[in-house]
């Protein structure tokens, strides 16, 4: 990639003060690139931190967390530098979020138009009979008609609601669109549709897609470059072709195993045995380490770094270090 | 289903239980102790046993009482003819009226004010959650509604008629008894601090703690984080968003309180000497006046369906799902 990242994460860090006061370490030294245009698939299981990077980088943490410490830029702005009213400014008209599932991201007390009209006129975009306007074009551009405009969400179904909830999320133009499981809790066929309409939608905004999703196979098809997270840190990162074809991070490695393929139908699908850790008990070391099967002493002690590959690939593991270090 | 059917609905299921509730008032009190006849000529006055077997036959009471008696009660009833009180000698139905906009004067600004007051707090408390003034709010409020109302009753008179020099009872002086309390005003609102002081304390701690739960649940929903993220400020998501989610089970609160504030007066105007359908139900129980007793249960019971009904159709206005329910 030649053209300046529009995004650039960097060594973002933050944390949860839980109930029990111990604290979490749910984001560590976290960073990668989102350049103009891109898609970008945040993958890892259930809490290792997809969710809370997002919220970290639109600011919108719950108050028991906060960020320790690093860089958001945002055409080379630090966000977490910006006033809350900056910040404000800058939510939706810049940087959007379509939620997972939709099912209560909308208001069931305010109809589906007034809510999307509601983030244009927030922003000072345009005038209300204008802005009416564009509510009309926004869901038409996700396929719903005009004439459901005034109903509330309880009479949407489950796909019409995530499509309406992308047409909010395109009111304001923004040059970043985030998607966190855009498609959990969908119907198959519906989210094929909300997948492709998001792929449709990218293409005629030129827009740059951050999507977290558990699934694979939704990475490959449409994502230009992966993140994959475990435990709170960025495991393995580089072009999705890079990332499939040659996993470097065991943990990489067994999460594609674990995935269905085509070319192999007959065997048994792979799994990774244990959970993902606890974020306010990590283990000393890698945070996979108790996980993986390549794991050696070290790994138990000393967390590894980062380490770059070559053509946009990085990954964080002790064996790629030793084989580095040897070329 | 749309609103119509809805409300239809509704107000079928409130004739149903207004029915139920007639034929009920009916049967206690044709099971309780006691003889109209006696009741109406007094204790200790002698009457001849013809005399009272004629005043039976004039009350009707001869008659059985399924369906004789049952279905000339409900036709007077319909007609608003509630029976004669034993103890007043008056028309039921006149007592009432007369007690019931006393009673609403006082009720009414209890509840007003408790209701903003309330809200206010739980709100404040909700969204400061965990701070200072969550704590504060939140043990003010468990106290208020744990308070027994005539404790807090006369410790508020006692200490109002001693340091505030503020009236003990009754809702004007006496010097004003009988004059239509619009022209008097300043005296009647005078009579009204404790009393309003009173409810609004008591009712206020109730409101407080379910609009701060509800509104620490509606902060806690997917929509508010919508709503932030849109860059909306924390103000903007409150008012636009949180409040009306938050609302709904205030609603039914009120529906709820202002159902029962008739029968919830009993304490407070008897403490303050009130002159309201509280202090009015008391001396009907002490007297055993039945026929007052019967007309103010049936006034109560009315006005609890009245005020869940009126709350059912404010719902279809707030929360549009309702109708699809």
């Amino acid at each position: 990639m030649t053209s300046l990242p529009l995004l650039r994460v960097r060594n973002l860090s933050s944390e949860f003060v839980t109930t029990d006061g111990t604290v979490a370490r749910a984001l560590d030294d976290v960073s990668f690139d989102v350049h103009p245009g891109q898609t970008v698939g945040l993958v890892g299981e259930s809490g290792c931190g997809k969710t809370t990077t997002l919220l970290s980088i639109m600011r919108l943490l719950p108050v028991s967390a906060r960020i320790t410490s690093g860089q958001v830029l945002f055409n080379g702005t630090d966000l977490l530098g910006l006033s809350e009213a900056d910040m404000r400014r800058c939510r939706w008209k810049e940087l959007a979020i379509v939620f997972q599932g939709a099912m209560n991201a909308l208001n069931p007390v305010m109809t589906v138009g007034e809510q999307i009209r509601e983030a244009i006129l927030l922003h000072d975009l345009m005038d209300s009979s204008h802005a009416t306007r564009r509510v009309d074009e926004l869901l038409d551009m996700v396929g719903i008609a005009a004439s459901r405009r005034d109903q509330y969400p309880h009479q949407y179904s489950g796909g019409m609601r995530q499509r309406a909830m992308i047409a909010m999320a395109l009111a304001c133009q923004p040059s970043l669109l985030f998607a966190d499981e855009p498609t959990t809790a969908l119907d198959v066929m519906v989210q094929a549709q909300i997948l492709e309409l998001l792929q449709k939608i990218q293409k005629l905004l030129g827009l740059a897609v951050v999507l977290v999703t558990h699934d694979l196979g939704v990475v490959a098809e449409v994502c230009d470059a992966v993140v994959v997270m475990y435990g709170g840190k960025v495991a393995e990162n580089g072009p999705v072709d890079e990332v499939y074809n040659h996993p470097r991070h065991p943990y990489t490695q067994r999460l594609l195993e674990a995935f269905p393929d085509l070319n192999r139908p007959a065997g048994s699908l792979a799994t990774i045995p244990g959970t993902p850790p606890r974020l306010n008990a990590l283990p000393p070391g890698c945070r996979f380490a108790p996980r993986c099967h390549k794991a050696f002493d070290r790994c138990h002690i000393e967390a590894p770094v980062e380490t770059g590959l070559g053509r946009g690939h990085t990954a964080a593991c002790h064996l790629l270090e030793k084989t580095e270090a040897a070329k | 289903m749309n609103r119509r059917d809805y409300l239809l609905r509704k107000i079928f299921f409130s004739l149903v239980t207004l029915a139920i509730v007639v034929v009920l008032n009916f049967v206690l009190f044709r099971v309780l102790p006691g003889d109209p006849v006696r009741a109406v000529i007094g204790r200790n006055v002698r009457i001849s046993a013809d005399t009272q077997q004629a005043l039976r036959e004039q009350f009707g009471l001869d008659r059985p009482v399924f369906p004789d008696q049952f279905l000339t009660a409900l036709g007077q009833w319909s007609r608003g003819n509630l029976g004669v009180s034993w103890s007043l000698r008056k028309p039921v139905g006149e007592v009432l009226v007369a007690k019931l906009g006393n009673t609403l004067l006082l009720i009414g600004l209890g509840q007003v004010l408790s209701i903003i007051l309330g809200v206010a707090l739980g709100l404040l408390a909700g969204w400061k959650r965990k701070t200072a003034v969550d704590v504060g709010a939140l043990t003010f409020s468990l106290i208020a509604w744990a308070i027994p109302t005539f404790w807090l009753g006369i410790i508020l008179l006692a200490a109002g008629s001693t340091w505030l020099g503020l009236p003990t009872g009754g809702i004007v002086s006496p010097s004003n008894v009988g004059k239509p309390l619009y022209t008097v005003l300043p005296d009647v609102a005078h009579h009204l601090i404790l009393p309003t002081l009173t409810l609004t304390i008591l009712y206020m701690g109730e409101y407080m703690l379910i609009m701060r739960s509800s509104i620490m649940e509606v902060l806690g929903e997917d929509y508010i984080l919508t709503a932030k993220a849109k860059g909306m400020s924390h103000w903007q998501v409150l008012r636009r968003h949180a409040l009306k989610n938050a609302m709904l089970p205030i609603v039914t609160l009120i529906a709820i309180n202002l159902g029962f504030t008739v029968s919830g007066a009993i304490y407070v105007e008897t403490v303050f000497s009130y002159d309201g359908l509280g202090k009015m139900f008391q001396t009907a129980l002490v007297k055993q006046d039945y026929p007052l007793l019967q007309g103010a249960f049936l006034l109560l019971a009315v006005s609890v369906i009245l005020a869940n009904m009126l709350a059912d159709i404010l719902y279809t206005y707030l929360d549009p799902r309702v109708k699809a329910a």
